[in-house]
C-alpha cells in the first residue's frame, strides 16, 4: 500500500477561458522575443556569428529585394492554395492526407494538355482545356477515397496517402515518356511557350497571386455562411447529429472531397502554368503535407491560414538565406528557423491554459 | 458520534465556473448521508475530490480527524475511500472475480481462488446476491452495480460514495440496494449517496446534506425533513410539486406502429414485433429498464434506424383515416420532413445527436431548417430570433447565444434542445429522458410544456425513467421489456409496483408459470 505524501502537486494546469486580446498578443510577442533570445545564444555559442547580423540576413531572405519578396509570395501562394483546398475536408474531419497526389494529378493533366495540345489548340481553348482537365483530375483523386469512405467506411487517411504514391508513379512514368532521350524534361513547349501564363507586372505567377487572394475570401464565405459549409461543420462535429438533421452524410463527404480535390487540381494547374512550366514528381514539393499544418493551426480560418503560410515561408526563405550567406550547412539554419516555430506554436499552450504553482492558489487571477 | 470525514473550506473552480465554494461539512462514521442538490450544484465535483479525481483549489480534508492529501484514486483507496461511479468501470468479457482481481496491487499475488473466497465472504456478510463466476456481459445493470460495490469493499473501503446509484434500477432493485446499504451501515461503514430523488433520500438516509449552486446550504436529520422542506433548501424557494394532467380531448389516431422489429449491428433483436397506437392529444409514456429498446424505438419512427421487413409505422395527418395515411418506414428524416410531417424528436444523446456541441445556440437552431429557401446562403436571422426567444422563455443560462452549447450545463443544453423541438409546431413529439439532469424548476417547466403541446393536439411519446413522474404525467404507459411491448396500462389507475413488475418480467413467461 502506498504511503500518502502530504504535498500538493508542484504545478497544476487549468484551462483558461476567454483569454483577453491583450493576453493573446502579449503571450505571442513574448514567445517571439524568447525565441530570438534562445536563438541568439545558439548562434553565438555554436556558430560564433553575430546574432543581430544573422537576424538581418534572415529578414532579407524574404524582404531583401523586390524579386525575393515576389518569389516568397509565389511560394506562399502554392502553400496557401493547398491549405484552402484542404480546409473543407478537415473541417468535415475527413483526413485528406492526399493533397500531394491531388496536386500532382492536376499538374499532370495540365502538362499533358500542354504537350499534346500545345501546338494544336488556339490559346484561349488551350488554357480552358488545361484548367478543366486539371480540376477534373484533382477532383477524381479526391472523389475515389470519398466514395469508398461513403459506401464502405474505408479509412480515408490510408486511402488518400496511398493515392499520393499512385500519382507520383504515374507522373514519373509520363516524365520519362516526354523527356525521351534527354537527361531531364526541361520546360515544356520551350519554343512556343504554349500554355505558359502571360507575364503580368513582370511575373508569370501574377495570376496565381490573384487566384489565391480571391479564394481566401471565397472559401471563408463558403465555410462560414453557405448552407453547404454548415453541412460540412455538422458532419465534422457528429455524423449522428447530421443524420438526425436529415443530412445525407455520404453525399456531403463525396461533394466536399470533390471540392477539396478540385482545388488541389487547380493548384497543380497554377503551379505548372504559372510557376514551373514543367512537371516532376516534386512539383507539389511537400506542400501537400505542410498545408495540413497550415489548415489545422488556423482552425480553417482562411485569413489566419494566410498569416501562418507567410510565417512558414518567411522562416524557410530566411533559413536558406542564412545558410548561403554564412556558408553554414542547412541543419544549422534549419535549427534557427525551427526554434522560432517551436516558440510560436508552444505559445498556443499558454494562451489556452494557465499554470498554478504550489501555494499560489489563494491569489488566483482570472 | 465520531466523524469519518471532515471537509474544511473546500473550493474548486473550472475556469471561471465555481463548482464548489467554501464547503465545510462532516460525514459521521456509520451513517448514511444523502448528498442532495440539483444538477450543477457541485455534488459530483465535491465527491471527486474525496476520491482523488480532482484536487481542491483551497481547503483541507480530514479523514478520521487527520488532515490528508488525496492526489489520486490510489491515495483515496489507501485512506479507505471508494467511489462507485454512474458509469461502471468493468471489463465485459471478464467474470466478476477477474474484475475484482484487476484491483490488486502489483505486489499482491494473483490467486483467483483466494480472491473468490474473500469476495464470497463480503457477499455473505452484506447479503449481496451475485454469481462471482458470471461474465459481466451476462449481468443485469443491477448486478453490475453490485459488483462495483463489492470491488470497493474488497479493497477495504470504510467510506463508500455512490453516485446516483438508483438511476438505472427498477423499484424492486432499488429496495434491494437500500437493504444492502443498511447492512453496511450496521457494519460501521459510512455511505454517501449522491442523488436528486427526494423520496429515496427520505427512505434510506440518516442525514441529508444539501448543496446549492456550489455552496453548502446545510445538513438536516432525515427524521425531521419532508419533500417540500428539502426542495426548498435545494432550490432556495418554495416549489409546487404537482404535475397537471389535463384530460385528452379530440383524440384520434396519429401513429399506428405495427410489428416493428430492429436488429442491431451485433445481430441481436433489440425491438421485437412492437405493435401499438399513438393518439393525438395524449401523452403515451414508455417505461422500461434502460437499454430495452427505447432508443431504437424512437429512432426507428424518426427514420434513423434500419428496420426488419414487415415493420410498419403509419402516420395519419388528421381524423380522416386512410386516404392521407403515410408509411414512415423506409423513409429518411429528410423524406419525412418533405412529406410535411412535423416530427419532433428530443433524443437521449443530446450533444451526440440532438445538438452540435461546438456550435452556439443560433447554429443549433437551424439544424433542421437550414435547407429552407433557395439561396445558397444559410439564413441565420430566423434562428437567431428563435435562439433569443428560447433563451428568454426557458431561462437558458449562457454567456451569449453564440457560445458553444457544450460549454453550458446539462440542464441548459437540454433547454436548448427541447426549446428547438417544441418550437417547430410538431404533430408528433418524441422525447427521451427529457428531464434527465434538469433541476426541479426546469423539470416542471418541461412537464408544463409537454402538457401545452398535448392540449394543442400533438401526439406525444415520452420515454421516462422516473416512474412517479410517468404515472403522474402520462395518459397511458407502454412498458418495454426485452424489446417487446409488455403491456399498456392506464396511467390513472396503475401503480408503481405494477409497472415495475412489467419492466422485469415478460408477460408470456408469467402466464407460463401460472
Amino acid at each position: 500500500m502506498s504511503q500518502t505524501t502530504h504535498h500538493e502537486p508542484l504545478i497544476r494546469v487549468a484551462a483558461r477561458e476567454n483569454a483577453s486580446t491583450a493576453l493573446r498578443v502579449g503571450v505571442r510577442v513574448a514567445a517571439i522575443f524568447l525565441a530570438l533570445v534562445v536563438n541568439a545564444l545558439f548562434i553565438y555559442f555554436v556558430t560564433g556569428l553575430n546574432p543581430f547580423q544573422v537576424y538581418i540576413t534572415m529578414f532579407g531572405g524574404t524582404f531583401g529585394t523586390k524579386m525575393r519578396f515576389f518569389w516568397a509570395m509565389r511560394d506562399l501562394a502554392s502553400l496557401l492554395l493547398i491549405g484552402i483546398a484542404l480546409a473543407p475536408a478537415f473541417k468535415m474531419r475527413f483526413w485528406n492526407i492526399g493533397a500531394e497526389g491531388q496536386v500532382l494529378a492536376g499538374a499532370l493533366a495540365t502538362a499533358a494538355v500542354m504537350v499534346y495540345g500545345g501546338s494544336v489548340l488556339p490559346a484561349p481553348v488551350l488554357y480552358t482545356v488545361m484548367l478543366v482537365a486539371a480540376v477534373a483530375a484533382g477532383a477524381l483523386w479526391g472523389f475515389v477515397p470519398a466514395w469508398f469512405k461513403a459506401h464502405f467506411n474505408t479509412n480515408e487517411t490510408l486511402f488518400t496517402l496511398m493515392m499520393n504514391y499512385v500519382a507520383i508513379q504515374i507522373v514519373a512514368c509520363f516524365v520519362n515518356i516526354w523527356r525521351g532521350q534527354a537527361s531531364g524534361l526541361g520546360k515544356l513547349n520551350m519554343k512556343t511557350k504554349a500554355g505558359w501564363f502571360p507575364q503580368i507586372f513582370g511575373y508569370r505567377f501574377t495570376i496565381n497571386l490573384v487566384v489565391v487572394v480571391a479564394l481566401v475570401f471565397l472559401m471563408f464565405w463558403y465555410l462560414k455562411y453557405s448552407k453547404q459549409g454548415y453541412e460540412i461543420a455538422v458532419v465534422g462535429a457528429s455524423e449522428n447529429t447530421a443524420r438526425y438533421a436529415g443530412i445525407n452524410v455520404g453525399k456531403v463527404i463525396i461533394r466536399t472531397m470533390i471540392i477539396s480535390g478540385a482545388l488541389c487540381g487547380l493548384t497543380g494547374f497554377l503551379i505548372v502554368g504559372g510557376r514551373d512550366q514543367t512537371i516532376s514528381t516534386g512539383t507539389a514539393g511537400g506542400n501537400g503535407f505542410t498545408a495540413i499544418i497550415v489548415a489545422w493551426l488556423a482552425k480553417f480560418n482562411t485569413f489566419t491560414m494566410a498569416l501562418i503560410s507567410f510565417l512558414l515561408i518567411f522562416l524557410e526563405k530566411g533559413a536558406a538565406e542564412i545558410a548561403s550567406a554564412y556558408n553554414l550547412n542547412d541543419y544549422a539554419s534549419d535549427i534557427i528557423a525551427g526554434i522560432i516555430l517551436f516558440f510560436i506554436l508552444g505559445s498556443e499552450f499558454f494562451v489556452r491554459y494557465r499554470l498554478i504553482l504550489r501555494g499560489s492558489h489563494n491569489k488566483e487571477v482570472r | 458520534m465520531e466523524n469519518a470525514i471532515e471537509l474544511r473550506h473546500i473550493s474548486k473552480s473550472f475556469g471561471s465556473t465555481k463548482a464548489n465554494v467554501d464547503i465545510s461539512m462532516d460525514v459521521r462514521s456509520g451513517e448514511i448521508l444523502s448528498l442532495l442538490g440539483e444538477n450543477g450544484s457541485g455534488k459530483t465535483t465535491l465527491m471527486n475530490m474525496l476520491s482523488g479525481i480532482y484536487y481542491p483549489d483551497e481547503g483541507e480534508i480530514l479523514i478520521g480527524g487527520k488532515p490528508v492529501e488525496i492526489r489520486n484514486p490510489k491515495d483515496a483507496m489507501a485512506l479507505g475511500i471508494g467511489m462507485v461511479h454512474q458509469h461502471f468501470k468493468l471489463i465485459d468479457v471478464f467474470t466478476a472475480v477477474e474484475n475484482i482481481a484487476l484491483m490488486l496491487d502489483k505486489h499482491e499475488k494473483y490467486d483467483l481462488n483466494a480472491i473468490r473466497k474473500k469476495a464470497h465472504e463480503i457477499c455473505e456478510r452484506y447479503h449481496f446476491e451475485i454469481n462471482l463466476d458470471q461474465k459481466v456481459y451476462e449481468m443485469s445493470v443491477s448486478q453490475k452495480q453490485t459488483l462495483e460495490i463489492i470491488k470497493v469493499l474488497y479493497r477495504g473501503a470504510d467510506i463508500l460514495i455512490l453516485d446516483e446509484p438508483t438511476a438505472v434500477l427498477t423499484p424492486q432493485e432499488t429496495d434491494k440496494l437500500f437493504a444492502v446499504i443498511r447492512n453496511m451501515r450496521e457494519d460501521g461503514k459510512s455511505i454517501i449517496i449522491i442523488t436528486h430523488k427526494l423520496h429515496e433520500v427520505l427512505t434510506v438516509s440518516d442525514r441529508v446534506a444539501i448543496l446549492r449552486k456550489g455552496e453548502y446550504v446545510g445538513t438536516v436529520e432525515t427524521a425531521v425533513a419532508t419533500e417540500s422542506s428539502l426542495t426548498e433548501m435545494m432550490v432556495g424557494k418554495k416549489v409546487e410539486l404537482n404535475i397537471d394532467r389535463p384530460e385528452p380531448h379530440d383524440r384520434h389516431l396519429r401513429l399506428s406502429v405495427h410489428n416493428l422489429s430492429v436488429v442491431n449491428d451485433e445481430g441481436v433483436k433489440v425491438l421485437d414485433g412492437m405493435t401499438f397506437d399513438v393518439f393525438s392529444g395524449e401523452i403515451l409514456g414508455i417505461a422500461g429498464i434502460s437499454g430495452n429498446g427505447q432508443k431504437e424505438l424512437l429512432e426507428a419512427i424518426a427514420g434513423l434506424q434500419p428496420t426488419q421487413p414487415q415493420s410498419s409505422v403509419v402516420y395519419y395527418p388528421d381524423n380522416d383515416r386512410d386516404s392521407t395515411a403515410e408509411q414512415l418506414i423506409g423513409k429518411t428524416p429528410l423524406d419525412i420532413r418533405n412529406m410535411g410531417v412535423h416530427l419532433s424528436f428530443v433524443p437521449e444523446d443530446r450533444l451526440g445527436m440532438g445538438l452540435v456541441g461546438t456550435m452556439g445556440m443560433v447554429d443549433n437552431m437551424m439544424l433542421k431548417t437550414y435547407t429552407e429557401g433557395h439561396s445558397p446562403v444559410a439564413d441565420r436571422k430566423g434562428p437567431r430570433h428563435l435562439a433569443e426567444q428560447i433563451k428568454e422563455e426557458l431561462d437558458v443560462v449562457t454567456p451569449s447565444i453564440s457560445t458553444p452549447v457544450s460549454r453550458l450545463s446539462g440542464g441548459n443544453v437540454q433547454k436548448v434542445l427541447v426549446g428547438r423541438e417544441f418550437a417547430s409546431d410538431p404533430s408528433v413529439l418524441m422525447a427521451a429522458y427529457a428531464v434527465r439532469g434538469l433541476d426541479i424548476n426546469t423539470s416542471y417547466t418541461i412537464y408544463h410544456l409537454l402538457n401545452e403541446q398535448k392540449e394543442k393536439g400533438t401526439a406525444i411519446i415520452y420515454v421516462g425513467e422516473d416512474l412517479d413522474v410517468l404515472i403522474d404525467l402520462c395518459d397511458r404507459i407502454l412498458v418495454l421489456c426485452d424489446g417487446k411491448n409488455n403491456g399498456i396500462v392506464d396511467a390513472r389507475k396503475t401503480t408503481k409496483e405494477e409497472v415495475g413488475l412489467l419492466m422485469t418480467q415478460l408477460q408470456e413467461e408469467r402466464s407460463d408459470n401460472q
